[in-house]
């Protein structure tokens, strides 16, 4: 049961075909003719224009067969203004003089109607943008990931198809690909884009009564194995059938990296510090202090290898790297231009650790602030295999993926969810037999106190959190409160 | 737009496509957030668009595209046939459509006032008082509200003739307070949690919710609740009031009798369901006090799953879904239809926007009130010993829909049927079918409410769908309490 290995893709790339409307995506010229012709439209004070833009392919497909084959194009350009410290967002996708000229009334009509906010900063220039620290400039665009074809996505599947048949098994998932663009222009002169691609696989198998699964996406399509995931998710479920079912209690725990990220994630909503501000952040009166066990180092970083995304935040700022978590410390949190401001003249900035704007914030006006979206859970220093962590469990509970989670207690950060798609006993340092699933109710402060150890980081990805560079994890009395049915 | 519509249309069948419809849909979205008394957000957005659904070789495609040019339509259309000779290449049998007559039609969401008529600052005002209400309670310390109201004009066109033109209108509000002290988080919302109450209605629903006189008493509990005690573990009489018993209908009935989840699609995602065929007509889901109907006519109320025809041209139907606690139906789209032996869709087929794939959803899929009288006082009254939990606070399920956990924000504990005292972070557990098997008592009509989840995702890539849910508060027996905290 080996985490999940990249290699290259053996797609056989057909030629790229015409885009869903016949046209290339819109470019960075086109985007700026564009906010130029806005600004013309607008008496507002400030202008600044985020352009989000995708086409997007999806062949999804179930029973050993595609049921459902789907691609769209969309660009929204998303209008701010500012006027006499009164900020509104109106948004539009079509370009035409009249849709453009009722978005900026719509958004200036909206701030108008506002009390002005004395906490409102002007619009940033391309210099305050730019930061201090590195700038991340990484290549997200590939060729290969463009050119897939509808005919490239259903060879794949049909070769995933064949494995399923061979193993006598069924199996569900998707193959997708997009090309996606992020703009911000702004009248102080800030102009910033960004073009990336992204292709995923996620494949379930599914015998009589079990059922594997893996996942995997990459901007660079020769990063992905459809094969060897497919492979690798029949081996679960053939390995899996029969489960067994042992009663829930606290135990070791073998999360693959996958589960560990959809887990982890949960808390990154908290390290902001307008949720500190709202006294909403389990981290409240927490920073600073020992909250994890010394093996827990992360960090967010934009410019990783292994991310994807664009390198600014929702004003144009660049996505600075910032350490939340140093040996276990909660270190600190990340902050929007306008939260940084705000947290020096508060009376919870002694307790909040550094304030500095990093580059994190969402698209303003809001009431979340920011929160970091490229986490970097760090591995040990000598990082074990999932199979070296099996083999050091005597009785434990090798997880593939975790689902439904939601959160129980916001300060305790108490979440619940599922076990699903491979779940196994370990005893004796081996893989048993297949278990029925569990539900978990576990504590995400616990649960890093308790890490025995970690993988390597690799990128992964789940369903209930976003893309991270995490590694697999063994967690010591992980408690599952519930089994259900298969 | 009929044009641009019909023009996908012949160029679909141009190409090869035995079937094709396309709908063109323009949204407006209005979406206005206060803060602590500030406003959080103030935003509109315009969205329009093409998807075109083709069928050839007997396998599906789909194509969409927001350049509504004639070329961008052609190429569009031409991409949906293209894409579904692709899906041929891997098809075990040809798709089979359910038939079902070429309506002709248009219908508006019946309302009284236009929520786009209403003034933003109109609006704004409101919520802000609202904030102020709640806010003036001591310990309160993050006040939260919103306000959207959502229009969708769509125009439906099918090869087989079939030309709808529908526009909805859904609206909804309300607000959460917060309050922390000491290693607590504690919270209560109104109308509803997580976006408040929504329908299908004007700017009368957010008059009917009376949010200012509702604010003073939110707060106050968002306080209490730290003075409150720890709900206790063990099993228990449980009473769910209707906001809650919606989001359980919505995740313990309504997923699992999706037939697409059924059948499979949804395996890698959403999950499957533990309603295999063979149980239609045979199990015993709930007691015999439970009636459950999917109806998104409008007769059943202003859901947010109601409409006159669903995206793929079937007109609103209701559906039996669970017949005095026999399992009688699902949800079922023309694809669909025949897999359970049905002559026709059960018009449960419905797609985000423009540019997603219309799937099987959730409509209204509602808990039919109690025949004979009953409040929820009375309810209270006629229980020994129990727990009444308020306002869903968490909620996750296993991936057939069996194992469920909920979390609510505010319990109070009854005995000798009175409210004792106040519980906090009450949770409760359980299998599907043994839940409401042990349902014993319904609230009548006037404790009915057909409550909105704006939220429901499902689908690759995923859709989010706003469905509606009616119920009255309800009594549950021997149900195990507390399971969230287990162990902590």
């Amino acid at each position: 049961m080996g985490r999940v290995q990249r290699g290259f893709g053996r797609l056989r790339l057909g030629r790229r075909t015409k885009a869903v409307n016949g046209e290339a995506m819109i470019s960075k010229e086109q985007a700026g003719d564009i906010f130029d012709r806005i600004r013309r439209y607008s008496s507002a004070d400030e202008v600044e224009v985020f352009f989000s833009g995708a086409r997007f392919a999806l062949t999804r497909f179930a029973n050993n067969a595609i049921h459902q084959n789907v691609e769209d194009e969309n660009c929204v350009a998303s209008i701010r203004t500012n006027l006499g410290g009164r900020t509104a967002r109106a948004a539009a996708n079509q370009f035409d003089e009249a849709s453009l000229r009722r978005a900026v009334e719509a958004s200036e009509s909206l701030a108008r109607v506002q009390e002005p906010d004395p906490d409102l900063l002007p619009m940033p220039d391309a210099r305050e943008a730019a930061g201090t620290d590195r700038s991340v400039r990484v290549t997200r665009f590939f060729e290969h990931t463009a050119a897939i074809t509808p005919g490239d996505r259903s060879e794949a599947v049909g070769r995933i198809v064949a494995i399923a048949d061979g193993h006598k098994l069924t199996t569900a998932g998707i193959y997708s690909s997009s090309e996606s663009v992020e703009g911000i222009f702004n009248s102080r002169g800030l102009a910033e884009w960004h073009s990336q691609t992204l292709a995923e696989v996620s494949i379930t198998m599914l015998a009589e009564d079990s059922s594997g699964w893996q996942k995997l996406n990459s901007p660079d399509v020769r990063n992905l194995d459809p094969a060897q995931l497919a492979e690798t998710a029949a081996r679960k479920a053939v390995e899996s059938a029969r489960p067994r079912e042992v009663p829930p209690g606290k135990y070791a725990v073998v999360l693959e990296p996958s589960a560990a990220l959809d887990i982890v994630g949960f808390m990154f909503w908290d390290f902001s510090g307008m949720a500190i501000l709202d006294q909403r952040s389990f981290l409240n009166g927490r920073i600073g202090t020992q909250l994890f066990g010394e093996n827990i180092n992360i960090w967010d970083d934009a410019a990783h290898p292994l991310q994807a995304g664009s390198p600014f935040d929702g004003e144009g700022m660049q996505r600075q790297r910032v350490q939340l978590v140093e040996k276990g410390i909660a270190k600190r949190v990340v902050y929007a231009r306008g939260t940084a401001a705000k947290m020096k003249k508060s009376e919870l900035a002694d307790k909040a650790g550094p304030i500095k704007a990093t580059g994190h914030g969402f698209l303003l006006p809001n009431e979340m602030g920011e929160m970091p979206q490229n986490i970097v859970v760090g591995g040990a220093e000598k990082p074990q295999s999932v199979d070296q962590m099996i083999a050091s469990t005597e009785r434990g509970i090798l997880v593939t993926r975790l689902w439904y989670i939601r959160e129980i207690d916001p300060y305790e950060k108490i979440v619940t969810g599922m076990t699903r798609d491979g779940t196994f006993l370990i005893e004796n340092g081996k893989v048993q037999f297949g278990l029925r699933n569990f539900r978990f109710n576990q504590s995400l402060i616990g649960m890093l106190l308790n890490v025995e150890a970690t993988g390597a980081p690799v990128r992964a990805c789940g369903e209930e959190s976003f893309d991270m560079v995490v590694p697999a994890m063994k967690v010591k009395e992980f408690n599952f409160t519930e089994v259900t049915r298969f | 737009m009929r044009d641009i519509a019909q023009l996908a249309l012949d160029t679909a069948t141009a190409r090869g496509a035995s079937y094709a419809d396309a709908r063109v849909v323009a949204i407006r979205n209005r979406s206005l957030a206060t803060k602590n008394g500030r406003v959080g957000h103030a935003s509109e957005s315009d969205s329009l668009g093409i998807g075109i659904r083709a069928i050839a070789n007997g396998a599906w495609g789909f194509a969409a595209t927001a350049d509504l040019g004639r070329d961008a339509v052609v190429v569009a259309a031409a991409r949906a046939v293209e894409i579904a000779k692709a899906s041929a290449r891997v098809k075990r049998e040809d798709v089979r459509l359910a038939p079902e007559p070429a309506a002709v039609a248009e219908w508006t969401t019946p309302h009284r006032v236009d929520p786009f008529s209403t003034s933003v600052e109109q609006n704004i005002a409101l919520l802000v008082r609202a904030d102020a209400q709640v806010r003036a309670v001591e310990g309160v310390t993050l006040t939260e509200t919103g306000m959207n109201f959502v229009r969708e004009e769509s125009w439906f066109l099918s090869s087989e003739g079939a030309d709808i033109h529908q526009t909805k209108y859904s609206t909804g509000a309300g607000y959460t307070a917060y309050a922390f002290a000491g290693n607590e988080i504690q919270k209560r919302s109104y109308p509803n949690s997580f976006g408040g109450q929504w329908q299908n209605l004007g700017y009368e629903l957010i008059e009917e919710m009376k949010l200012v006189e509702n604010a003073r008493r939110v707060g106050e509990e968002a306080v209490a609740l730290h003075r409150a005690e720890q709900c206790p573990e063990g099993e228990f009489t449980v009473i769910l009031d209707g906001s809650q018993l919606g989001l359980q209908i919505h995740e313990s009935i309504g997923h699992p009798i999706e037939l697409d989840r059924v059948l499979g699609m949804e395996a890698n995602f959403a999950g499957t369901s533990f309603l295999t065929l063979e149980k239609l007509g045979n199990l015993r889901y709930g007691s015999d006090l439970v009636n459950v109907v999917a109806d998104a006519r409008q007769e059943h109320g202003p859901g947010l799953g109601t409409f006159a025809y669903d995206d793929e041209g079937v007109a609103a139907q209701s559906t039996r879904i669970i017949s005095n606690g026999r399992f009688t139906g699902y949800l079922s789209s023309r694809e669909t239809a025949h897999m359970i032996g049905a002559a026709r869709s059960g018009g449960t087929v419905r797609a985000e926007g423009w540019n997603r794939v219309p799937m099987i959803r959730m409509t209204n899929v509602s808990l039919l009130p109690g025949e004979s009288p009953l409040t929820l006082e009375q309810l209270i009254a006629d229980t020994e010993h129990g727990i009444y939990m308020e306002t869903n606070k968490s909620w996750s399920i296993d991936d057939k829909r069996y194992n469920f956990q909920f979390g609510c924000e505010i319990g109070w504990e009854i005995r000798n049927g009175k409210r004792v005292r106040m519980l906090k972070n009450p949770s409760y557990s359980g299998i599907t079918t043994e839940f409401w098997n042990s349902l014993d008592a319904i609230c009548s009509r006037q404790d009915w409410t057909l409550w909105g989840t704006p939220n429901c995702g499902k689908g690759q890539p995923q859709q989010v769908m706003g469905t509606g849910h009616g119920a009255s508060p309800a009594r549950f027996r021997k149900i195990k309490v507390g399971s969230a905290y287990k162990g902590s």
